[in-house]
């Protein structure tokens, strides 16, 4: 076996002292207080507004600093992206509309390393062509996020109704592999704060951030309050401040980030999607630094990790919920509690990366999880790994279109009180709408 | 003569040496071209960005001493165009492939013409899909055998001036790869244009396009399309279609003023 040392002392002398030497090991410190950088009134619009999730959603990214969007119209995101070309030229951000999705995602990308902090906004189909882009920003570390109104599929699918078929697909929906952030809104106030969050998360850890949203929050009209500039906080872009001779494009600080230069600084930057070394020249091994590329979301993700709990502290069954479904899990919750059943909800607001360990702590002490998706199972298999057979897990599906009935989700909440055993793998419920369709079978 | 530096060592990138092209391939002289415009054209450096996509190519960005960026397949120009409009002060130069600009860049590339976008386009014509193994591309001349038409190409081929000046490009010009220095002087007019120009560069394939065609080496096809080409500068670009191992007709066929996206955006909505 070769000694670290001497790989380490092999690959110096081959000028390739650019293998991935970090301790593989996780971050736990959460970070404290505010950030230095307050947003900038000019970009801000102040006020309480009765506006729907898109058009909070763009409002967040222009309050966030946001200056670029190149997107392409698409049923239901179409009207955050026309918020954003009303409001661009008058805090001095450029909307472009594209060709094709294609297009607006890729300058996207050329927008970010210009220094600016860009952004897009689709919904389903639209998202499916930007997958090979969102792994080249993936692979070269560009911070970007993208806004996803989902919509129903597959294909053209449900175009006005709502879905979250897209969560797997965000995660690794672009060949090779990669880890992303998503965030997931279940109001328009949270559109507008998580919009934010989604521009710090992609500048604090260079990757690209997804607002996975969704037709029932997009089109949903409330109050929506927008703060005052200097109480929001931006994470400024990590900048490189050392010589110019000495940069070295992907050699990372210490949480794994490396830091970044803007295009047209002399830094004679060479940026390359191949697999790569630290310089960013093509490496045709696994030393490249695309280890590090998943390692820098994973280690950090007890940072990352956003979730909020209701009522956990005596519940027997935990509603794991995230995005719009959350909302209606809350009115199981209520009438299951009103009956005497000690229900608690889990929401997911980052659900990639997924809080394993959370879920893993809660169902040693729980009868069981009940995870409803408008899908008929993505997250469910998440929630069923990290149970370790220690709880039941049930699934409440829906296959898009609409929000769930909040029977149903109290229905699995039942079932999961009258189980027998301690662990039968995932099961079904089934819905008052299937029953109907398909009987109401075993 | 320890101490003696090319003079085009400023540009490229020696640390990257040697570069991946084969011998009597085209592309290693639009390098020489470009860097010897750049020089005459006496450009920033610090300013200048060349983006590429994916092919032979497409690794030009990575021997070119600038902020270079290889981006995806066909995502050159939108990639340029993001570039370009976050920060209006570089000038973007996107150097591809037939493949990526025309085949599945092509709705960029017409676009981009359209709105004027203020970039170089050089366009390396080999017409044929090199880096893959030398597959049938949208410019491969009728009857050219490939490995994916193994009975000949049935389909007509793009003519990429024509596209060029009909999407509304400012500047188009094509030269062969062995007219170095009027390619040379394209490319500076080109640098020193405002809007979307395009230079098309007709390049021997010596491994692919010419093994299966059984064209001789890369200096052979290059002495062939440089001796078989006419200059006719203005020719109309309905006329430019290339027939297999004819005559190519080389030259500037159009330079003419139109307003820059950046220009048309700052005059509509203001700074």
């Amino acid at each position: 076996m070769i000694e670290k040392d001497q790989l380490t002392a092999n690959h110096t002398k081959n000028g390739l002292a650019n293998e991935i030497l970090y301790e593989q090991k996780a971050f736990t410190k959460k970070r404290e207080g505010g950030l230095s950088l307050k947003a900038n009134p000019k970009d801000v619009r102040t006020g309480v507004f009765y506006i729907d999730g898109d058009v909070a959603a763009a409002e967040g990214a222009l309050a966030a600093g946001c200056k670029f969007l190149g997107g392409y119209p698409i049923t239901p995101s179409t009207e955050a992206a026309e918020a954003f070309a009303r409001r661009a030229p008058q805090v001095g951000a450029m909307f472009i509309q594209m060709e094709d999705e294609l297009g607006s995602i890729a300058t996207v990308m050329g927008a970010s390393l210009s220094g600016q902090k860009a952004m897009t906004i689709t919904s389903g189909p639209g998202f499916s062509l930007m997958m090979e882009t969102i792994g080249f920003g993936a692979m070269l570390e560009i911070p970007f996020v993208i806004i996803n109104i989902q919509r129903s599929g597959p294909s053209t699918g449900l175009p006005t109704r709502t879905g979250q078929a897209d969560m797997m697909q965000a995660r690794w929906g672009s060949h090779g592999e990669y880890e992303v952030i998503t965030l997931s809104p279940d109001s328009p106030q949270e559109s507008f704060d998580f919009t934010i969050k989604a521009f710090n998360l992609a500048e604090k850890y260079r990757v690209p951030v997804m607002l996975m949203s969704d037709e029932c929050v997009g089109h949903m009209t409330e109050k929506v309050e927008i703060p005052e500039a200097d109480k929001i906080d931006l994470e400024p872009r990590r900048l490189y401040k050392g010589p110019k001779d000495k940069y070295i494009p992907f050699k990372p600080d210490k949480d794994l980030v490396p830091p970044m230069v803007k295009a047209g600084e002399g830094y004679k930057l060479y940026l390359s999607p191949l697999s790569h070394d630290q310089r960013g020249h093509p490496l045709l091994s696994q030393k490249s630094t695309t280890r590090r590329i998943v390692d820098k979301i994973r280690l950090n993700a007890d940072d990352i990790i956003e979730t909020k709990e209701d009522g956990l502290d005596d519940a027997e069954v935990v509603v794991v919920s995230y995005g719009i479904t959350s909302r209606v899990a809350y009115r199981a919750i209520e009438q299951a509690r009103k009956s005497g059943i000690k229900v608690g909800i889990f929401r997911l607001i980052t659900v990639w990366p997924f809080p394993d360990k959370r879920i893993t702590e809660l169902a040693k002490r729980v009868k069981g999880f009940v995870v409803p998706e408008i899908n008929y199972g993505q997250v469910v298999f998440e929630v069923e790994r990290c149970v370790h057979g220690n709880a039941n897990v049930v699934l409440v599906p829906h296959g898009g279109g609409w929000v769930h009935n909040p029977d149903d989700i109290l229905g699995a909440i039942k079932k999961i009180i009258k189980a027998k055993k301690k662990y039968e793998g995932v099961f079904e419920y089934k819905t008052e709408l299937e029953k109907l369709i398909f009987g109401s079978g075993a | 003569m320890k101490n003696v530096k090319h003079p085009m060592d400023f540009y490229l990138r020696m640390d990257r040496m040697p570069h991946i092209w084969c011998t009597g391939c085209g592309i290693g002289l639009t390098a020489t071209a470009f860097v010897a415009a750049m020089e005459k054209a006496k450009l920033d450096t610090n300013k200048v960005c060349v983006v590429s996509g994916i092919g032979c190519t497409g690794r030009f960005a990575g021997y070119i001493k600038l902020d270079s960026f290889h981006t995806t397949h066909g995502r050159a120009i939108p990639f340029a165009t993001g570039l370009k409009l976050a920060n209006p002060e570089l000038k973007v130069v996107v150097v591809s492939g037939d493949g990526d600009l025309i085949s599945i860049g092509g709705n960029h590339f017409i676009h981009a013409a359209r709105r004027n976008i203020d970039m170089v386009v050089i366009c390396v014509n080999n017409f044929i899909y090199a880096m893959t193994g030398g597959q049938v591309a949208p410019t491969t001349p009728l009857t050219a055998y490939t490995t994916t038409s193994p009975y000949g190409n049935f389909e007509p081929p793009s003519n990429i001036p024509q596209i060029a000046e009909s999407s509304g490009a400012v500047y188009v010009a094509r030269w062969t790869a062995l007219h170095i220095r009027r390619l040379t002087n394209s490319i500076f007019e080109a640098l020193n244009k405002p809007g979307f120009t395009v230079v098309e560069v007709i390049s021997p394939c010596a491994q692919y396009y010419s093994r299966i065609n059984r064209l001789g080496d890369g200096l052979d096809m290059m002495k062939f399309y440089h001796e078989n080409s006419q200059i006719k500068h203005w020719e109309p670009t309905d006329n430019l279609y290339i027939d297999y191992q004819k005559e190519i007709i080389v030259g500037k066929f159009v330079d003419r003023e139109r307003p820059t996206y950046s220009e048309s955006y700052k005059k509509w909505l203001g700074e």
